[in-house]
């Protein structure tokens, strides 16, 4: 079953000038992670903000936990949890008061809503923290308290914006292993993420997006494998070089590319392990040995790169810079 | 039923913001304070009134209508930062009534009114402000006051809504209280004024709370200028008017313009 449904989503801003969402179509089974991929002002957010109810689509429909996002947004906030950039909590309350208040929002009772944020606080690591006021808190411990808001009614469909964006590594990392844990829990995840490792590390399935648009999904192996499939890759001594291509060149039925300043003389594979064991044989009967060998796998970065034609970090600097613009304007 | 819960739910918030930052009680308070001192002490000897009890007493009904009036700025830049922050969309995406967040922040700001007029009550009273009409009178006075308050926070959501920076909402706020203030009654005879000015000043809801804070505090209004016209004649009735049409016009248009917030 599809937890969440997106289909032909249109926004646009200023009267159609820009286009967030250009029929943007994505889905996510039941109890899975969708990672959604894409450089800043790719339509990431708003995508996040029309499913969790925030915002209407100018057009196209959305079915969240079962229930019609546009028709019914009362009962669809009912099912999920939204957490991100742009969620956030009073950073003037403390993390126990922010978390009570939002239980009780929540209806769940003074009582229920107090022992609720308790174990939420107790989870999340944050005892310690939860009366002190969160402005106090490092960009994790925040992160982590704002997840912890949208996990009070144990949603059946969790949002997370860019839940880890602006932390520092550690930060990213508990960040990761909370995530971790919640989608043992089984719970239907759909984030949105800049980082392509992240997207790596906690999804089962990616949809990249770009100008607002899925340009490309599948699960990060998939992705891989459509980019092109593995690259043998081989570092040998200079006087080696070109009888090492020959070899290469010969197992891998194509042409054998040189990084001199590397020394390392590369080229696709389709046969995997079995190009690599013949490789070595070839070059151990040359007299060869080489000072590095192995299959690489194309990066999320490289899969962005081939589906798009840019860079995904290159744009993020021009994108902002409009966005920010666009909020000043505001 | 849950509506109402989770309108007082974001009211103690309000309440709770306030205990933690002590600091936004002080300086509501401190700054009328320093008008009640400046005035009195400053230019109330230049300003001559035959007034029994002094200038002070038609001061203090001007201060307290300038004071509710300013609060506006807080409820409007507390919302904005609230936007800027995020914490709107969280609000938002919860199972709640969608006006909650805006009416729980309109009562918990006419909450805060009562702890500000309370300290500016006892400031007036230092410095020697005595209402001679019965404390019935005079609490009918403070309610007023308050009422107005609340209608005002309304105009302040909706400005807190239209503008995205805190700091660009508490000038706005201050650039429409702050000559509304001074061009009334409130603070000098607006006979001195210029006709438009002096036209202007007869209508102003300013004036006309102001007038009738006097009645209630059992002082003759005479700040008022044109003597027999309608909102000097009846300036509880005028006012309490005013304050139906801020709310007619900015409750429905606040309370439309939050749920559309996004979009």
């Amino acid at each position: 079953m599809k937890s969440v449904i997106a289909e032909d989503l249109v926004k646009t801003y200023r009267n159609g000038a820009v286009r967030a969402l250009d029929h943007l179509s994505l889905d996510v089974e039941e109890g899975t992670v969708l990672s959604v991929l894409g450089p800043n002002g790719a339509g990431k957010t708003t995508c996040v903000r029309i499913l969790a109810t925030l915002l209407k689509p100018d057009s196209g429909h959305a079915i969240v936990g079962g229930i019609d996002v546009i028709k019914h947004p009362e009962k669809v906030r009912e099912v999920i949890g939204l957490s991100g950039q742009y969620a956030a909590v009073d950073e003037i309350l403390t993390g126990w008061d922010n978390l009570v208040m939002f239980g009780q929002l929540y209806h769940l009772g003074k009582k229920a809503s107090i022992a609720r944020a308790e174990e939420l606080l107790e989870r999340f690591s944050l005892t310690d923290s939860a009366k002190r006021p969160i402005k106090t808190y490092s960009g994790g411990m925040r992160r982590r308290l704002d997840l912890a808001a949208s996990l009070i009614v144990k949603p059946k469909v969790l949002f997370l914006d860019e839940p880890t964006t602006g932390l520092d590594p550690r930060g990213r990392q508990e960040m990761w292993r909370v995530i971790e844990e919640l989608v043992k829990g089984g719970v239907t995840l759909l984030l949105t993420t800049q980082y392509l490792e992240e997207a790596d590390q906690l999804a089962d399935e990616i949809a990249v997006i770009d100008h607002g648009k899925v340009i490309a999904r599948g699960t990060s192996d998939a992705l891989k494998k459509e980019v092109g499939g593995e690259r043998l890759e081989i570092v040998v001594e200079s006087q080696n070089i070109a009888k090492t291509m020959e070899i290469v060149a010969a197992v891998s039925g194509n042409k054998a590319t040189l990084d001199e300043g590397l020394r390392m003389i590369s080229a696709p594979v389709s046969t995997g392990a079995t190009a690599l064991i013949e490789t070595l044989r070839s070059l151990d009967g040359a007299g060869i040995h080489p000072l590095d060998i192995g299959l690489k796998r194309p990066s999320l970065d490289d899969v962005f790169l081939s589906l798009t034609g840019h860079a995904a970090e290159e744009k993020i600097e021009e994108v902002a810079t409009t966005e920010r613009r666009k909020r000043a304007k505001k | 039923m849950s509506a109402f819960k989770d309108t007082m739910i974001i009211t103690q918030r309000q309440l709770r913001l306030l205990t933690r930052v002590p600091e936004v009680l002080i300086f509501s308070t401190i700054q009328p304070v320093i008008f009640v001192l400046l005035f009195r002490y400053v230019f109330g000897g230049s300003i001559s009134t035959d007034q029994p009890g002094g200038y002070v007493q038609l001061l203090m009904p001007g201060i307290f209508v300038q004071t509710v009036a300013f609060t506006m700025a807080g409820t409007a830049s507390g919302l904005a930062e609230d936007m800027k922050k995020g914490l709107i969309d969280r609000f938002r995406s919860l199972p709640i009534s969608q006006s909650a967040l805006v009416l729980g922040r309109t009562l918990g700001d006419s909450l805060l009114n009562i702890v500000v007029l309370a300290v500016m009550g006892i400031a007036g009273y230092v410095v020697g402000w005595r209402p001679t009409s019965g404390a019935l009178s005079v609490a009918v006075g403070f309610i007023f006051l308050l009422l107005f308050g609340y209608a005002l926070s309304w105009i302040g959501i909706f400005v807190g809504l239209s503008a995205s920076d805190a700091r660009v909402v508490q000038n706005v706020s201050f650039i429409i209280t702050f000559p509304l203030t001074f061009l009334s009654n409130a603070f000098a005879p607006t006979t001195g004024m210029p006709r438009a000015l002096q036209y202007f000043a007869e209508w102003n809801p300013v004036s006309t709370m102001v007038a009738g804070c006097r009645e209630l505090f059992g002082l003759e209004n005479q700040f008022g200028a044109t003597a027999g016209s309608f909102p000097s004649e009846n300036p509880l009735l005028t006012s309490f008017l005013y304050m139906i049409l801020i709310m007619v016009i900015f409750i429905p248009i606040s309370v439309r313009k939050y749920k559309r917030s996004s979009d």
